[in-house]
């Protein structure tokens, strides 16, 4: 069958687009969300974070909407910030990953055989160990901070990005254009600019936003764990921690945090199936 | 007897049609050739005759294999046809052969299951299988599709489709993708075991030379319309819708270069 | 003397041998084909010729003096003469590029033309080939097989190159496309005198354009000759073999 008769029949599963459009929209209404929480957090909050004139571990009422944590703080103010810096700290560990793994999948990708080899057997070993552990791992010697949070996350993921890459730009190497390129006299650093960037940058957008999930769920790992941004910053995992405690009596304290961090992380994968199928070569129509 | 009845076969992806209302049929021993160039529907229409269609597509008119008709029904009730009454040969064997099973098992599969042979009988009838489209090394039985050439393969391909002994051997492009001198080899093959079987031949494929010398009947087919039929040499010799005598001219301008008394003819 | 030549060239992939000992020799002007089966040698013989590949034995020359891959002002002189067609024209244009961008790449990577001066050799390339100007503005799918192989050309002429070397251009065409490109070759040559090298397993196409062929096989040339010869009387057992199965339409 050619391949324009193919390209039709693919792109007549009807059902398929429309459970991909309702993935999207509700990708991006989750999404956005929690940005605007965020961004509306910068210029206002119910409460100052360090207010504690609540009463201790109150249900939600009136005056706090989600109620109260142990020291009387309130939960929705908390909330808010803890928005930034999920947003944050999985944004920047995100890009950090990106651009770093980019790089190393692009020099692996050119490189002769046998540093191929090398370098891609370092980053297996890399990717082997759970993000998590090698977050603690850079936090055991940075010290617990937001940089020191990102700067792990963002080196552990960088190297399933840079895996991706590598495969990715070994493809687009193989194609017919780039030996065209070679024969126009285009050279290295042209044809990684103009032929390999632009054909592996849909896929590793979608990858992007996929790490950025990855990203919220290490760190709100990490602050659960005592190993991420120290208070006041109040980042939502942190808040799972203190509230586990009391859980049972009070449980809007953990079921808050928990709900928008896995709105967050669905929102984002959501929105990432969406760009998927807007960044496939292979949906566009020819004319 | 008629077996295979096309009338009106009509499929679709989105609003434009890729077959268009085409109709023909193929009696027992006939061979009938389906000439078109991409996009024009012919992979479909023999895929269609099967009841081989991707589900996405949405299908109407009828086609009726061995008087059974194949539009609307359920893929289960079709199995119990595919086997005796119709095979299919694609173009490309690597993808249509199962790359991690040998070649033998492949080829006993069918025997099995629509001849009921077992254990030793088995096995002999998969080195007649093989024998019988040239296939004489013993080791072939035993080789992986990737370990075989293409040729190989694609002889593996009709001894899978023939262990069923079917009526009508469908055969979509089956030697576009190998070198000339095997293409021949395989195409005697195919003629010499279509004679002995007395098989119909359903033969798709978009160049007139192969097909003319497969068939006695063609269907061209331009963007899913049926725009000419009848005997090939006819066709050949006066073609009479427009595309059809462009598809010719062509054909014949390449052909002729074969002959010509300049190689820098231009 | 040659412009393009192969002097006991040989090449492996790895450890398997693909080319032994062929000398091959392409006068400016001519028009050769090189025909074979699969695994023949035929486009590794155009890698070598293109500057993409160093032979493993042997050597490659071009107006007589030796390619050195590494000497960037010789390497950019040899581009800009000798250009390639590529066989899949789904594959060989940048689907992220427009086509204006893809015709100019050789002008802007080999410093040959800038701004309006470039701007107007694309146009003219993609003339040349029978493409409008509304063209250039728009990117590869929007085109068919056949356009895109137009699309191909025009870029393999926008640098004036004096020899082409085609790689199957036309087999992963249909046949009514088929000719007008093959026609579109033989007109570029007659008028622009080019030398045209085409690789083919499709023996008409060779003979409609080519006044030699050469015949390989296993890595080897078998005959050579000119084409007119070689389809009406080969000398070789393989040729003979060959041009017997080329399906031919009945009378």
């Amino acid at each position: 069958m050619s391949a324009v008769v193919e390209q039709r029949i693919a792109d007549a599963a009807p059902a398929a687009s429309r459970r991909r459009s309702i993935t999207l929209v509700v990708g991006i209404v989750l999404t956005a969300l929690v940005v605007i929480t965020a961004v509306v957090s910068l210029f206002w909050l119910p409460y100052p974070l360090n207010d504690i004139s609540g009463g201790r571990l109150d249900g939600p009422s009136s005056a706090h909407l989600l109620g109260t944590d142990r020291l009387g703080r309130d939960l929705l103010s908390q909330l808010m910030v803890g928005a930034r810096i999920a947003l944050l700290v999985g944004a920047g560990a995100a890009l950090l990953a990106c651009v770093l793994g980019t790089l190393i999948g692009l020099v692996t990708a050119f490189s002769r055989p046998w540093v191929d080899d090398t370098l891609s057997s370092a980053l297996d070993v890399v990717i082997a160990f759970p993000v998590l552990l090698l977050a603690m791992l850079v936090v055991a010697v940075q010290g617990a901070s937001l940089w020191s949070a990102t700067l792990a996350i963002g080196l552990a993921m960088s190297a399933v990005v840079a895996r991706l890459t590598r495969i990715l730009a070994r493809r687009v190497l193989q194609e017919q254009y780039v030996t065209a390129a070679r024969t126009s006299g285009t050279r290295l650093l042209g044809i990684v600019w103009h032929h390999v960037l632009p054909n592996i940058a849909p896929t590793l957008a979608v990858s992007l936003a996929l790490q950025f999930g990855v990203a919220v769920l290490a760190e709100a790992s990490l602050s659960y764990l005592g190993l991420g941004a120290p208070p006041p910053n109040a980042s939502w995992g942190r808040m799972l921690q203190e509230a586990q405690g009391t859980v049972l009596n009070a449980p809007v304290g953990a079921i808050a945090p928990g709900l928008a961090i896995v709105a967050l992380v669905l929102g984002v994968n959501f929105l990432a199936d969406g760009l998927r199928d807007v960044a496939d070569p292979t949906r566009r129509r020819a004319r | 007897m008629t077996l295979l009845d096309v009338t009106g076969l009509t499929v679709r992806a989105d609003a434009a049609p890729l077959v268009d209302d085409v109709s023909f049929t193929l009696d027992a021993g006939d061979r009938v050739g389906l000439i078109g160039e991409s996009g024009s529907g012919k992979s479909l229409t023999s895929l269609a005759a099967v009841g081989l269609l991707p589900p996405a597509l949405r299908v109407s008119g009828s086609v009726r294999l061995d008087g059974h008709e194949i539009v609307g029904t359920p893929d289960a009730r079709l199995r119990a046809l595919r086997g005796p009454v119709a095979q299919v040969v694609f173009q490309e064997p690597l993808t249509a052969l199962d790359p991690l099973m040998r070649v033998g098992k492949q080829i006993a599969e069918p025997l099995r299951r629509h001849l009921n042979l077992r254990g030793g009988a088995l096995g002999e009838a998969v080195a007649t299988a093989l024998s019988e489209v040239a296939l004489t090394d013993p080791r072939i039985a035993r080789a992986y599709p990737h370990e075989l050439s293409g040729g190989q393969r694609q002889r593996v391909a009709i001894a899978i489709a023939l262990a069923a002994r079917p009526q009508l051997l469908i055969a979509d492009e089956p030697t576009t993708a190998l070198d000339v001198t095997v293409q021949d080899a395989v195409l005697t093959l195919l003629e010499r075991l279509i004679a002995e079987r007395d098989m119909a031949l359903l033969f798709v494929s978009h160049d007139l030379a192969v097909v003319s010398r497969m068939v006695e009947r063609i269907v061209v087919l331009q963007r899913g319309v049926a725009v000419e039929e009848g005997p090939v040499d006819r066709v050949l010799r006066d073609p009479q819708h427009p595309y059809t005598r462009a598809l010719v001219a062509s054909a014949r301008a390449l052909d002729a270069a074969l002959d010509a008394s300049e190689g820098d003819a231009e | 003397m040659s412009v393009l030549e192969l002097r006991d060239a040989g090449f492996s992939y790895g450890s398997r041998s693909v080319l032994d000992d062929v000398s091959l020799g392409i006068a400016e002007g001519e028009s050769v084909g090189l025909v074979g089966e699969s695994g023949a040698g035929k486009s590794t013989i155009l890698r070598l010729l293109l500057g993409l590949a160093a032979p493993r034995d042997g050597s490659v020359l071009f107006d007589g003096r030796p390619l050195d891959l590494r000497d960037r002002s010789l390497m950019r002189r040899f581009r800009a003469s000798v250009q390639p067609v590529f066989q899949d024209p789904y594959s060989s244009l940048d689907p992220r590029q427009r086509i204006d961008r893809i015709v100019g790449e050789p002008l802007r990577s080999l410093g040959l033309a800038r701004g309006a001066d470039a701007a107007s050799r694309v146009e003219e390339a993609v003339a040349a080939v029978g493409l409008d100007a509304d063209t250039l503005t728009r990117y590869p799918h929007e085109f068919s097989g056949g356009q895109r192989q137009r699309i191909a050309i025009a870029r393999a002429l926008v640098s004036r190159p004096r020899v082409l070397l085609a790689d199957e251009p036309v087999s992963a065409l249909d046949v009514t496309t088929r000719v007008q490109v093959i026609d579109l070759l033989a007109r570029l040559r007659r008028e622009n005198g080019l030398t045209l090298v085409m690789v083919s397993h499709d023996l008409s196409a060779v003979a409609s354009v080519c006044e030699r062929t050469v015949v390989l096989q296993h890595g080897r040339i078998v005959e050579a000759g000119a084409t007119r010869s070689i389809l009406s009387s080969p000398s070789t057992a393989y040729a003979r073999q060959l041009v017997a199965a080329v399906p031919r339409l009945p009378r």
